[in-house]
Formats: structure tokens, sequence, C-alpha cells
């Protein structure tokens, strides 16, 4: 593209970042600022992500970007849009044949391997900001290590609703060491980044910060010993291809109440209805 | 005036840089593996090919960098490719080149709140692949991964330790040989094995 460096950044910008990632991957789950650049889309569409799928992003790579699971939502379409323009890499839909997936608020269904690399686009990084507004505190009890008060809120939880009340944004313990936001993605996700084979990094651009997981790390959602962590699934099959354990969109279908059950991962459930799989509202199509 | 500023830099610096820094990023997140670099670099005698893309890649009027007597005849191609300032004392650097061990707590280990504000030191060794064996644990290695370095002495152990001990808080090194690097995170740590 005329105008523009390979992948919309310039050189010094994208050094910034590389350095940042660098130390976000030696210290696992510490948040590390960085200089977040103003990008051609608003805060909140993903600057964080982009600006780091940005200096990550090679000529060779194969791009899949995701919005809440699927390929064909706006966000999705307008970044893989980006990156084609502006990097002229070849980008895919299929979770297999990307080396680099940017997502927002899922991890794919299929296990990715330690050739990829996922990067999360993240609203707000700091995993104890309902908690405590001052920035300044939060710094330090990150430094401390100190976590009570996100096991007090848990606690609460449990006294309040007999169970912990938080279904997405579900706080982890990085390495036994740092407390940190997985991004929103359902707490069905969270077991996926314990000791997952890619490299996950996570980008907030509003909030200017930059984390990471090394492949193969260890990723604990906190959790009581009489309360275990229970990743929450809607207790139905996938309306489409009938996968019982995927992640679920609840979609209205009509004024009549009518609901029908997807699998959030498109890529997931075309693959799936490929293979043959059929779910309830494909054999009632097909008996029509 | 050294020869070496006539050397030129990366030919193709977007893509080079882009190379240079998916390799120090795979080494990073997988602590011991050996990654290709700087193959098609004319590198300033006394760096190497890897050294030279590494700091390149990573160095510029931002990152204070110390250099090591030993590493002192390529300043000027460094400071003319990369635009580093170079800083005497090492306890003000982000970045520092040693063509042999350095005392690593001479440098920067960072604060507690903000353990990233730490050198990265490019340590650059005869040879990756062949010496002294290292075995290496930690985040980023599913199980405990062979490192074998040619010319660290054997104090290296001592100081790596104590440098583990300071985590979060704590450098990382790069480790550079000929067109091959190798990264030790603050957060691996190291046995001879």
């Amino acid at each position: 593209m005329k105008g523009y460096n390979f992948a919309y950044l310039d050189e010094q910008t994208k050094r910034m970042i590389r350095r940042a990632l660098l130390k976000a991957v030696a210290i696992p789950g510490h948040q590390v600022p960085f200089g977040s650049r103003e990008m051609p889309l608003p805060y909140g569409w993903g600057t964080g992500g982009i600006q780091v799928t940005a200096s990550v992003l090679g000529r060779s790579d194969v791009l899949k970007v995701i919005d809440q699971g699927a390929d064909d939502t706006t966000n999705a379409v307008s970044i893989r849009r980006f990156f084609a323009r502006t990097a002229g890499v070849r980008t895919t839909t299929h979770t297999s044949e990307a080396t680099v997936i940017q997502t927002r608020h899922r991890i794919p269904e299929t296990t990715l391997r330690d050739d990829q690399i996922i990067v999360y686009q993240v609203p707000q990084p700091e995993p104890l900001f309902r908690l405590e507004p001052s920035r300044i505190e939060t710094r330090r009890m990150h430094a401390l290590a100190d976590y009570g008060l996100m096991h007090v809120k848990l606690y609460e939880d449990v006294a309040r609703f007999g169970q912990i009340s938080i279904s997405y944004d579900y706080p982890v313990l990085v390495n036994q060491r740092y407390l940190m936001s997985p991004s929103p993605i359902p707490a069905f996700d969270n077991p996926k980044m314990h000791l997952m084979p890619a490299l996950q990094l996570f980008g907030a651009g509003r909030e200017k910060r930059i984390y990471a997981i090394p492949p193969w790390t260890e990723v604990r959602s906190l959790d009581f010993e009489d309360h275990p962590f229970r990743p929450i699934r809607a207790p139905h099959p996938c309306g489409l291809c009938g996968a019982t354990d995927s992640y679920l969109d609840e979609v209205v279908i009509d004024d009549k109440g009518g609901r029908l059950f997807v699998c959030s991962d498109t890529d997931h459930c075309a693959e799936r209805r490929a293979a043959g799989h059929v779910g309830s509202e494909g054999l009632r199509e097909a008996a029509e | 005036m050294s020869a070496s500023i006539d050397l030129p830099g990366f030919a193709d610096p977007v893509t080079e840089a882009q190379a240079t820094f998916r390799a120090v990023l795979d080494a990073m997140a997988r602590p011991g593996t050996i990654h290709r670099a700087g193959q098609h670099l004319a590198a300033p005698a006394p760096l190497d090919g890897a050294t030279a893309a590494v700091l390149l890649t990573l160095v510029d009027h931002e990152t204070p960098l110390w250099l090591d007597a030993e590493a002192a005849p390529a300043r000027d191609w460094l400071a003319f490719h990369c635009g580093a300032v170079l800083v005497p004392e090492p306890d003000t650097a982000c970045f520092a080149v040693a063509l042999s061990l350095p005392d690593l707590a001479r440098f920067s280990a960072g604060s507690h709140e903000a353990p990233e504000v730490s050198a990265t030191v490019v340590l650059q060794v005869p040879a990756l692949a062949s010496g002294t064996r290292y075995r290496l644990s930690g985040p980023g290695l599913r199980e405990p991964e062979e490192l074998s370095v040619t010319g660290l002495p054997p104090w290296f152990i001592t100081q790596w330790q104590q440098n583990r001990t300071l985590f979060p808080r704590g450098l990382d090194v790069i480790l550079c040989a000929g067109t091959m690097l190798a990264a030790l995170p603050r957060s691996v740590s190291i046995e001879e094995g």
C-alpha cells in the first residue's frame, strides 16, 4: 500500500512495542506500559490488539481475526481488511491455517499449536479496577502480590449468591505470581489458557498496557477448595452442528420467545457441519 | 573513527527487523531454543551477525546503550545505524552489549512496581549448541530444555541464581553466536546439566 509503512505503524513505534512485548514475555502476567498510538479506528475497537499484531506480523504470516468467536462480524472483517490492505498478508477464517490470530473476547475451540500466536484485544487490563480505582494502589498491590481484595470479592459472591458470580473476565493467577485479566473472554475459555502451546499476547490501546503469557505456563482461575472454579456453558447442543462441548451464543429468532443456541466459534461450527454433523435446526430444515 | 561505520545496516530494514524480532520473541517465549538472525548482515567487528541484527531491531535513541570494552570498536556503527545513546555506566543502560560475561549486579533490575524497567544484556559468546550443557526450566518450557553454550565462566550459574531470586525484578539475557541466538528471560531457572 502506498503512503504507509508495512503494517501501518512506523518502525520507531514497532520497536517500542516490540521492546514492551519482550519484557512482557519475560514477566508473565505483568502489565507493561507502552506508548499507545492513535489508530485509524476508535479506542474500544481493538486498537491495542491491532498495534500488537502490527508489530508482530511479517509478510509470510497468515492472519485470522475473530470477534466473539465470529469471523464475519464488523470488527473482525474490518481489522482483517485493514491488515490485508496495509500489510498485504494472507488472511483466513480457518483456525488451523492461521499463524497469528487476533481475537476479541474468545479463544477458538480448536486447540492452538506452538507455531501460532494469539493476540487478545483488551478493554481493561487491570483485574483489580472495580475493587480499587487508584492505579498507584493497584501497582503497589501487584508489586506486593497482595491479592486479598480479589479473594474477598470472590468470597462475598459465595456468601451472597452461593457461587462465584463472574461469567466473563474471570481473574487468573499467572505463573503463581501475577493476578491478570484474561480480557472479557467467557470463564468457559479460561482453562484453554492453562499450559497453552501457543504464545498469548494482550494489548490494551486506551489503557496503554501490554502483557503476555509464554507457552506452557500455569494459568489458574482463582477459586476456593470448597468452591472450585467451574467453566459455565449453556446446557444445550449447538442448533446447527449439534456440538455439546463448544461455547454457545443464544440467538432470539422470532417474537414468540423462540431461541436458538449456536456455536460462538463460527469456524468450528462450519467445519463440523462440513464434516457431516447436524444439529436440531438442520434436521428441521431437512424435514421441511 | 573506526572503519566499521562504512558497513551498511539491514538491506531491507522493515522485513529484516521483523524477522529478527520474531526470532527473539520466540527465543524469549521458549527459553533455550536456538533461532537464526542476521544471516544477510555485514556485521561490524567484533560483533557477529546475530548480535548486530538484534541491536538494529531493538535499540534506538530511546534506549541508552552500554558497551563493554571488547564491544567498543562497534560503537560508531551502532551510534550511526541505531541512533543509540551510549552511556558510560551500566546501571543507566536499557541494553548492554558484552563479549564476556559482565557482573550482572551492575545493571538495572527494575523496581518491584515496574520490573520491566530493567536492562536486557546482549551477550555474544563463541558458540551456541556446543560447549557446557545447561538445563533450563520455567515458563515457556513444557519440560526442562537443554542449552549448550561455549564461553560462559563457571560463576555464571551463581550470577544467574542471584538474578532469579530478584523475580519479578531482574535482567533478561539474549545470547548470540554467529547467526544463532537464544534467550534467557529472568523467569527461567538454570542448572548445570
